[in-house]
């Protein structure tokens, strides 16, 4: 597709764009980050904060890179000394009311306003005879706190909730330095997809109370993942502290879920911390289960498939790609029956009015595309009448209502891949701990077919491992794959659907599988 | 003229002629004295006739921009796909400002007649005229002479027989002098909060809804009348000075003025003439200090400069000023300049609309470190950094709502430098409490 498209040069590097693009889109392929609160990339442009002013040859005065377009053989100076004088304004003027609140502020270290002033903010204040303005705290939540000291008026929070949630519950009230963002009385910030406003903050005016005081910016480590909330596949960050996973944000990606994740998968976290899992790989021996190794394990994993003739696998809709596709692959040779469960459905999706194609979906589990794909069925009743007959039953990180385990109880033989003690069943031959979303590389299908990776956030508790790596070492084979790469590349080989797709093609952004065959829900 | 309404024989009335004439108020009183035959005669016209005789006349923005309107009609699309709105602004809230007041009060019709002349002139069906919520009575009389309008068929669905429709709503505004802002008031117009608008686009681009819209001023458009009814020669003609600034003006002259009033006087008129002669000159046993001659957002004139002065765009630009609304502020050696000052900063702050950071917080840090040096409390440094403030204020927001807050504050302290190092030096005692 040929696009029109014109040369603008920044700071000296001459780049080339599509005609429309903004100055502020086109510095980023210059490498130049013009600085900027209001201005968001998924998000209308106001240029009201001044900050983005920049200097453009032949123009009369500095204009906003946010909203002034690429023009062919423009000549654009960011740093010039009027620019910057223009910038240490703006920062000085947003410090005079700004109260110096870092000390107790949650957005110390990922503060924008930081890093600008720091950068190129006045080492002194001019203010210093004058009281600040007071606007006390307000709770609009139910996850959101305005402390209104802080707000810096960038109106970001009040254009994501008129323009991409349209619920306009948001405004700027007052005028001057008396401005505030409002919340209409009769509402609060409960709006599925509210809890973005706190990440599109740049200042610690809007903060979450789930992370309210839990750990300072720089002790997180932050790890590129997905979201495991529904079959979305929204792109998130895990935070995690000290082993714990604190907090999940979004992550950008244009074509899945821009800069958005839905509050459920926000607050879709604390699983991952369950400290109530299995400790070791256990082998039934005289009614009882004995810590192994996993040598031991996986010979006795391997032992236990070599005599199955009829077997089945009852599968989670949150196992890997690799997991699913590696355990059915154990199993191969006797033509197991494959099925995952789908969680129930919930009452209604809760779309991102602003963003086509985002929404929270009724389907509550990352991968049951990619199940779909590594052909497990979703008749989960027949698979679970079926397990009564069978000679192996492989539980995948499920757990079972007592009716199921009464079923299940009856075939000769179970396995059991679990993350947590509950799923442990009494019967079980081998029970192998595998590590959850959190604690491994995998990858997961979406809805719309998009194969994305996640990456591994923590350290697994106890002798964890992934699903993948478990049947892996049964397999036994010299071709048996050792890393998650080679795991995919096994599975994706061997499917239609992801033919052409290898592991390192994935990137942090995903692929989409070509349509062969008929999308799930 | 003063009051009570008596135009002095220096004025060219115009405008003005019926100010103080009840009679001229009504739909029948405005037809008895020759109203609405001009709108006949526009009627007849083509669009594009009716903008050339307006270009020709040189008729400027009399709100304060002194843009051509001739100029800024011929921006509207020559092809009507989306409606075309006429948008007349009487939010006049400049300081020092009150001659489209007098304009509302005694002659709405001209007015209405004004309006509906450039509506046929731009292709719009529509008008809406944003009165400035404070203006009550105005506001009445407006709507009374709307309504008798559409009843005497100057309105409507059928103009004077023309076949053409053209309605006029008139919208109030509720208390924001931001409302006065061109594109501020279409968003008040449409149910929003009345932020100025980035440009481009343009109104005439997309205005009120998106669509090509056109924004006037109650003064410019009350010319319009006359204009086609005397001819854009007449109209020319009428100029004392620089040949770019025709017609006539309505200067609001008020302050320490024997005779403050609104006088309507020819494009060129020496300021002088205007100060003492026409308003009465200085109260006894005073002399001149200042004057800001176009409403508080302009820079502001010594005694000195208005002695050569001509009132019209270009004599008050080569000044340093800007004839702007033409809202003039006399000020004699009785008046505290640093007050004054302190007064208006006090006033753009509290008008912010808070858009842009250096508007919101810039006009609010001016005004506490001005009522500090009143206060008996201020620094040396603090006129260096008034003059550092003023700068990052100008030209780097979306309006000039923060240019208007750094310009007396710049003027000031440039030419009475004194006066502000009183304070300072403690030599005058503090003139507010403490702050």
């Amino acid at each position: 597709m040929t696009q029109d498209l014109v040369t603008v040069t920044i700071d000296g590097l001459a780049v080339q764009v599509p005609k429309g693009t903004s100055v502020i889109e086109a510095a980023k392929q210059a490498g130049v980050l013009i600085p900027h609160y209001c201005y968001h990339p998924s998000l209308r442009s106001p240029a009201v904060c001044r900050m983005c002013l920049v200097e453009v040859e032949k123009a009369p005065k500095l204009m906003p890179a946010c909203v002034t377009t690429v023009a062919d053989g423009q000549v654009v100076h960011t740093d010039s000394e009027a620019a910057r004088k223009a910038r240490t304004g703006v920062l000085e003027f947003l410090l005079i009311n700004h109260p110096l609140d870092c000390p107790i502020c949650d957005q110390a270290g990922e503060c924008e306003l930081q890093d600008y002033v720091f950068q190129e903010g006045r080492a002194g204040s001019r203010y210093g005879d004058y009281a600040k303005r007071y606007n006390p705290v307000e709770d609009f939540g139910p996850d959101v706190l305005y402390v209104a000291n802080r707000c810096i008026l960038c109106t970001r929070c009040v254009r994501f909730m008129e323009d991409v949630a349209e619920a306009p519950v948001l405004n700027v009230s007052e005028r001057g330095d008396r401005a505030y963002i409002g919340i209409d009385p009769a509402h609060c910030l409960d709006h599925p997809w509210a809890g973005n406003v706190v990440d599109l903050c740049p200042v610690g005016s809007l903060i979450s109370k789930d992370f309210l005081h839990k750990a300072r910016a720089w002790d997180l480590d932050k790890t590129a993942s997905i979201c495991t909330g529904c079959s979305q596949g929204c792109n998130i960050m895990v935070d995690t502290r000290d082993n714990t996973v604190v907090r999940v944000r979004p992550r950008a990606n244009l074509d899945v879920n821009r800069h958005f994740i839905c509050d459920h998968g926000r607050m879709h976290y604390r699983w991952m911390n369950r400290g109530d899992r299995i400790e070791a790989p256990l082998v039934a021996e005289a009614g009882r289960h004995l810590a192994t190794d996993w040598d031991a394990a996986a010979a006795g994993l391997r032992e236990l498939v070599a005599k199955s003739g009829r077997t089945v696998v009852l599968a989670s809709a949150g196992a890997s790609l690799e997991s699913l596709g590696l355990v059915a692959r154990l199993l191969a040779r006797s033509s197991p029956l494959l099925a995952v469960q789908i969680p129930p459905v919930a009452d209604a999706e809760a779309p991102l009015a602003g963003v086509p194609g985002l929404a929270l979906r009724t389907e509550r589990a990352p991968n049951g595309e990619g199940a779909r794909l590594t052909g497990y069925s979703r008749d989960w009743p027949a698979a679970v009448r079926a397990a009564a007959g069978a000679d192996l039953v492989v539980l995948l990180d499920v757990t079972l209502t007592e009716a199921e385990l009464g079923e299940v109880r009856r075939a000769k033989a179970i396995v059991v891949f679990g993350t947590r003690q509950d799923q442990v069943v009494a019967e079980a031959r081998l029970v192998l701990p595998v590590t959850n979303v959190a604690e491994e590389n995998g990858t997961f299908v979406n809805r719309d077919r998009r194969v994305q990776r996640y990456q591994q956030a923590k350290v697994a508790s106890g002798m964890a491992r992934p699903a993948w790596w478990v049947a892996a070492q049964a397999l036994a084979v010299p071709e048996a794959p050792s890393t998650v790469a080679e795991a995919f590349d096994l599975i994706a080989g061997a499917t239609p659907d992801l033919a052409g797709i290898r592991y390192a093609d994935l990137g942090l952004s995903g692929r989409v599988a070509s349509a062969r065959s008929h999308a799930g829900v | 003229m003063g009051y009570p309404h008596a135009s002095h024989p220096k004025e060219e009335v115009v405008l003005s002629k019926h100010f103080g004439d009840a009679g001229a108020r009504t739909f029948d009183g405005w037809v008895k004295r020759g109203g609405y035959e001009a709108l006949r005669k526009a009627l007849a016209l083509s669009r594009d006739e009716v903008v050339e005789v307006v270009k020709a006349s040189g008729l400027r923005g009399r709100g304060g921009a002194g843009f051509p309107t001739g100029l800024k009609w011929s921006f509207m699309p020559k092809e009507v796909t989306k409606p075309h709105y006429l948008v007349c602004n009487a939010d006049e809230s400049e300081p020092g400002t009150f001659k489209d007041r007098e304009i509302l009060r005694w002659t709405p019709h001209q007015l209405i007649e004004g309006c509906a002349i450039a509506a046929h002139a731009i292709g719009a069906q529509r008008i809406y005229v944003y009165v400035r919520g404070e203006f009550t009575a105005e506001y009445r009389i407006l709507q009374a002479a709307v309504d008798e309008a559409y009843r005497g068929g100057a309105l409507g669905g059928d103009v004077l027989g023309s076949g053409r429709r053209i309605d006029l709503v008139v919208h109030r505004g509720a208390g924001a002098y931001i409302c006065g802002e061109e594109t501020a008031m279409m968003n008040s117009i449409e149910g929003r909060r009345g932020n100025p608008r980035i440009k481009p686009p343009f109104p005439a681009q997309a205005g009120l809804w998106a669509s090509p819209t056109t924004i006037n001023n109650v003064e410019t458009l009350s010319a319009v009348p006359h204009i086609i009814a005397k001819g854009a020669e007449w109209y020319r003609s009428l100029c004392r000075g620089n040949p770019k600034s025709t017609g006539t003006k309505l200067f609001s002259v008020c302050g320490h003025v024997q005779k403050p009033g609104n006088y309507e006087v020819v494009m060129g008129t020496p300021m002088r003439e205007l100060v003492y002669d026409m308003a009465g000159g200085m109260r006894p046993g005073r002399t001149l200090k200042a004057v800001i001659p176009g409403g508080s957002s302009v820079p502001m004139l010594s005694a000195a400069e208005i002695e050569d002065c001509p009132l019209d765009y270009e004599g008050v630009a080569a000044k340093g000023s800007m004839l702007g609304s033409g809202g003039m502020i006399v000020m004699d050696d009785s008046t505290d300049l640093v007050y004054q000052v302190m007064r208006l900063a006090r006033f753009y702050a509290h008008e912010s609309c808070a858009q842009c950071t250096q508007c919101r917080e810039g006009t609010a840090w001016t005004t506490r470190i001005l009522e500090r040096i009143l206060a008996g409390e201020g620094k040396p440094s603090d006129l260096d950094l008034l003059l550092d403030l003023a700068d990052n204020m100008t030209g780097k927001t979306i309006c000039v709502l923060s240019d208007s807050c750094a310009a007396p504050v710049v003027s000031a302290i440039a030419k009475f430098r004194g006066e502000f190092e009183a304070y300072l030096s403690r030599a005058r005692k503090p003139a507010l409490a403490q702050v």
